[in-house]
């Protein structure tokens, strides 16, 4: 019966498709094209624009434009494959409504806050911010200026806009869109190690005989990752695959253990998988006394909310002392966890006590090699900081770290949210190669490095992504540059604070994009923004491996990259107009020059010349600007790291490969971090050194599991979860515009739970509205489908601009690394 | 050709001078979310259905991974079973009439030839996805590379 509705169908469908095509008779058939000349493409590679796991794809250009793309064979990442965004990236340059000309809001021929959106030059664009900055440095100083950039900004884009920021502006109030995704993940390594980023990489999980996914859907998220650990499950049989989450999900669909936990409650589970450790004794004793040290972790730390927030006011260790600890020994933590017993947390998270002791064994046993996995179930989590070092812990106790097979991996989710929002430290707080604004030691030598004056860089962080909406809302920061992002999509709780803080009459806010996207729609005015290989580039992957890609095609005229906005822009200030007076008295050298003189034209940016960019190459921000402007910029960052342990190659050699994993020492690079004989840092004779921290020892810290910031009750009686899908990249602005990607996930819908649909009297494709204490979203209700919701929780994504989940979320955020927790907050679902 | 050329061209020429003109003067620029503004919300569609129809689809270059044509609705893909497989697997083909998955299909990391499918390209939905029955918000201007060499030829023959 199968194959004759097939056949019916078969014969049905040829008509059908010469119906669509407009022909009655089936066309002649046509002489193949065979001519070399004709059908010749021009190949390169270049990393792919989507997820941090940083496949390298090869680019196919004929006529300038890109019309193939496909998976890099020589990729150790990919090896030929990629997801299936990965292959339509030939087609999300090609939307039709492409910017290609800045707009700004006016009315009667001027600037108009409620304005209609208008062409303008580029030139006007420049008078108008020119005008609106040097307005607010006149009124507020540089605390009233402020970026908001992105782990989609190239390194030199990040270097450059960081530089500009902190060493031009003297304003630390630059913070990432990767604050959003993996802030939680620097705070633990910083905790932890001392040092930022994974010390294992991808080969591990060739090399691995467990492998437990917490929080994490790579499945979808990280897809050819997914491969890899698909491929190493199914051909080594021994292999197991843990999956813990809040819902049923694809990745679910290979696990050997499944666990579906009560949201929160990781913390829990990862104390009982240590106390599991302990009890069946089974610590690495050598190592935890060579390696590592207790401590004991402050609590009831806050929720990052506004100050007047009741739960804020009622924390004890909410202000500085939020991240303090105390040295504990191992006894003393191993009655710390001692209370994580398999009933009480099976309990607390209703995951069954043989799932966990499960879990737990693959840790546990010495013979196993197991690998984590996470990202935004740990990193966006209001205690993400504690559940990265939790997971350390694991690991540290058993010694199952920094050798083949073992590895505690933070995977992250933009293409250089590693390379360049954390390397570079487009951070508020951060500056180049792990060093911090608050250290005059790190003040001093960046000033040194960038030839500014001692005393040029502020000490204070600045705003970082959560706060900048407030502060926006508040009025207090009024000049406003968004970048490489679409944070009035991503931002949570954009009703209470993105969405009144752009449209501050107070604020000017400036937004570069290639697309016209939400947040360019809040915006006052747009500039349009060149994309992937429309300029030349270098991402950092999430194993630390450095790409680099040439430009291949012109951007559409009219569009210009974010290294040509920022540096461009430079050129409207003299160093008088940024700086204060008694910094230039003490440097009479400045005076006069142009701040793109002080920053870009320093001797060192502009030290590599045009002749150096081949010649068959296009690049038109060195033949803009007259120098090899990329190259500059990036000896210039590596001169950061290089003899720090965060040493990068020469800028050409990444040009020649499919990336390098830092530290690059001696040309070669680093596969496993901290261990002797594979990291050249490690001192001889010393085995294993975290030298991230001075007396080389990593930090198994005490921590316990505490309360969400908010959690279902009567009236607001589900969890609500959102996340991302596989065919679209983030907020969809430019997956959406690829129509075989629009079709496969055109709209956002709310995931549901059967019984909990059939209780509000819902059915599958029913309108319903999500309903927060802050807004509200509507969407129709899917039962079936990927994702599987236990009841009691909901899952949307936020890829869908037209149904923004944000107006929904709550901008809780970990007290310690700022991150916001977009996986839990109180809702509920009403029929429309 | 000629005539398929000139209808390129005309093509790229509208859509040149709408694209230019559709900034004049408007508050509502996010093409995706229509004339609304942020703190509004147009009535969500419903939720489109899955095109049936197996009308295989071209492929914009011949790298792309076909597009499913039919539903796929409780095919099963887990760690014990690969509902696709029972069609499009080699051995499967000749009763089905389905098209067998292709050669890249059977190499591992290295390139080497399995006897088998590779277990890497397992999830088949990570490359393959159905359609739903949904009009594109915007349209895409991507170039076929055919259509590219095609007016390089014309070109040629009318010099």
């Amino acid at each position: 019966m199968t194959i004759n509705r097939r056949e019916f169908i078969k014969a049905n469908a040829v008509a059908a498709a010469a119906a669509v095509a407009g022909v009655a008779v089936p066309a002649q058939a046509s002489n193949l094209i065979t001519s070399s000349d004709v059908t010749k493409l021009k190949w390169d590679k270049a990393p792919c624009r989507f997820c941090g796991t940083g496949c390298s794809v090869n680019v196919g250009v004929m006529d300038g434009k890109v019309v193939a793309t496909h998976g890099d064979i020589k990729s150790p990442v990919n090896k030929g494959l990629n997801c299936i965004k990965g292959y339509f990236l030939s087609k999300i340059m090609y939307g039709k409504d492409r910017l290609t000309t800045p707009l700004l809001r006016m009315k009667n021929g001027k600037f108009d806050k409620e304005g209609e959106f208008t062409p303008i030059s580029w030139d006007a664009a420049f008078d108008i911010m020119e005008e609106k900055a040097k307005k607010t440095l006149k009124e507020k100083g540089p605390e009233g200026i402020g970026m908001f950039g992105s782990g989609q900004w190239t390194v030199f884009e990040g270097y450059a806009a960081s530089k500009l920021m902190k060493a031009g502006f003297r304003t630390n109030n630059i913070d990432p869109n990767a604050r959003h995704c993996m802030a939680s993940a620097v705070g633990g390594f910083m905790r932890t190690f001392g040092i930022d980023e994974p010390m294992g990489c991808y080969d591990d999980i060739e090399a691995t005989d467990a492998m437990v996914l917490w929080g994490s859907n790579m499945a979808e998220m990280h897809p050819i990752l997914w491969t890899r650990i698909t491929d190493r499950r199914l051909s080594a049989p021994h292999v197991k695959v843990a999956v813990l989450s809040t819902f049923t999900h694809r990745s679910s669909d290979l696990a050997d253990n499944s666990m579906i936990f009560t949201p929160q409650t990781d913390l829990a589970i990862l104390n009982f998988i240590a106390h599991y450790i302990i009890k069946t004794d089974r610590v690495n004793k050598d190592f935890v006394n060579k390696h590592t040290n207790f401590r004991l972790g402050n609590t009831d730390i806050g929720y990052g909310l506004r100050p007047e927030h009741h739960l804020e006011k009622k924390a004890k260790n909410n202000g500085k002392t939020a991240g303090g600890s105390s040295p504990i020994n191992f006894d003393q933590y191993a009655k710390f966890v001692s209370t994580y017993t398999a009933e009480y947390t099976s309990k607390l998270s209703g995951v069954p006590v043989d799932n966990l002791n499960a879990l737990a064994e693959l840790y546990a046993d010495p013979k196993t090699k197991v690998c984590s996995f996470w990202t935004m179930g740990f990193n966006q989590h209001t205690r993400g900081v504690w559940a990265n070092n939790l997971v350390y812990n694991i690991h540290l106790l058993t010694g199952k770290i920094s050798t083949p097979g073992n590895s505690p991996f933070s995977l992250t989710g933009q293409p250089s949210a590693c390379g360049t929002a954390r390397e570079v430290g487009t951070f508020s707080h951060r500056l180049p190669a792990d060093m911090v604004v608050k250290n005059k030691k790190h003040r001093d030598l960046s000033e040194k490095l960038w030839k500014i004056p001692n005393g040029t860089i502020p000490p204070k962080p600045g705003y970082h992504a959560v706060l900048q909406n407030r502060k926006l809302k508040d009025g207090e920061l009024n000049f406003y540059w968004s970048m490489c992002n679409n944070n009035m999509q991503a931002a949570a709780n954009i009703n209470e604070e993105a969405y009144p803080g752009y449209r501050n009459p107070k604020n000017f806010i400036v937004v570069s994009d290639p697309y016209p996207t939400v947040t360019a729609q809040a915006a006052d005015l747009i500039l349009p923004t060149s994309m992937w290989v429309e300029k030349e580039g270098v991402y950092g992957n999430a194993e630390r491996r450095t790409q680099a890609w040439y430009q291949m095609v012109e951007a559409p005229q009219g569009a210009k990259s974010d290294l040509w906005q920022l540096v461009e822009f430079s050129k409207r200030f003299e160093i008088e107009d940024v700086w204060p007076q008694e910094l230039l008295d003490k440097n009479l050298s400045y005076k006069g020059k142009s701040m793109y003189e002080v920053l870009f034209k320093n001797g060192q940016v502009d030290k590599f010349s045009i002749n150096q960019v081949p010649t068959d190459r296009l690049n038109d921000e060195a033949r803009h600007f007259g120098f090899y402007i990329q190259k500059g910029l990036f000896e210039e960052y590596a001169s950061f790291g290089r003899g720090k342990a965060h040493d990068l190659a020469d800028y050409d050699r990444y040009h020649e490969e499919r990336g390098l994993r830092w530290p690059v020492v001696d040309g070669k690079e680093t596969l496993w971090r901290f261990k002797e004989g594979s990291d050249p840092y490690v001192e001889a004779g010393k085995d294993f050194q975290f030298y991230g921290k001075k007396d080389g020892r990593a930090i198994i810290f005490a921590l316990p599991y505490e309360p969400a910031a908010e959690s279902p009750d009567a009236e607001y009686d589900m969890w609500l979860s959102t996340g991302r899908v596989l065919e679209h990249w983030h907020s969809g602005s430019m997956t959406q515009r690829v129509p075989e990607l629009y079709k496969a996930v055109p709209d956002a819908l709310v995931y549901m739970h059967p019984d909990d649909a059939k209780q509000r009297g819902m059915r599958r494709g029913d309108l319903v509205k999500i309903v927060s204490r802050r807004g509200e979203v509507q969407t129709r209700v899917e039962t079936r489908g990927r994702n599987k919701p236990p009841i009691g929780l909901v899952f949307m994504p936020w890829f869908d601009a037209s149904r923004l989940v944000n107006k929904v979320t709550l901008d809780a955020t970990d007290p310690l690394s700022k991150e916001t927790d977009y996986k839990k907050c109180a809702v509920k679902v009403v029929k429309v | 050709m000629k005539t398929i050329t000139k209808n390129l061209v005309k093509t790229l020429l509208v859509s040149i001078l709408f694209t230019s003109s559709v900034f004049a003067a408007e508050k509502h620029v996010a093409t995706l979310r229509g004339e609304v503004n942020i703190d509004a919300q147009k009535e969500p569609s419903t939720i489109a259905n899955t095109l049936n129809t197996d009308i295989k689809q071209g492929r914009n270059y011949p790298m792309q991974p076909p597009i499913i044509p039919h539903k796929t609705r409780n095919y099963e893909v887990n760690l014990n079973s690969n509902k696709c497989m029972s069609c499009h697997s080699r051995n499967r083909t000749e009763e089905s009439q389905a098209p067998m998955v292709s050669v890249t299909h059977y190499m591992d990391r290295d390139g080497n030839f399995l006897a088998e499918v590779s277990p890497r390209r397992y999830f088949c939905n990570q490359c393959h996805a159905t359609q739903k029955d949904a009009k594109p918000l915007v349209e895409n201007t991507f170039i076929d590379m055919h259509t590219l060499m095609k007016s390089k030829i014309t070109t040629d023959n009318e010099h």
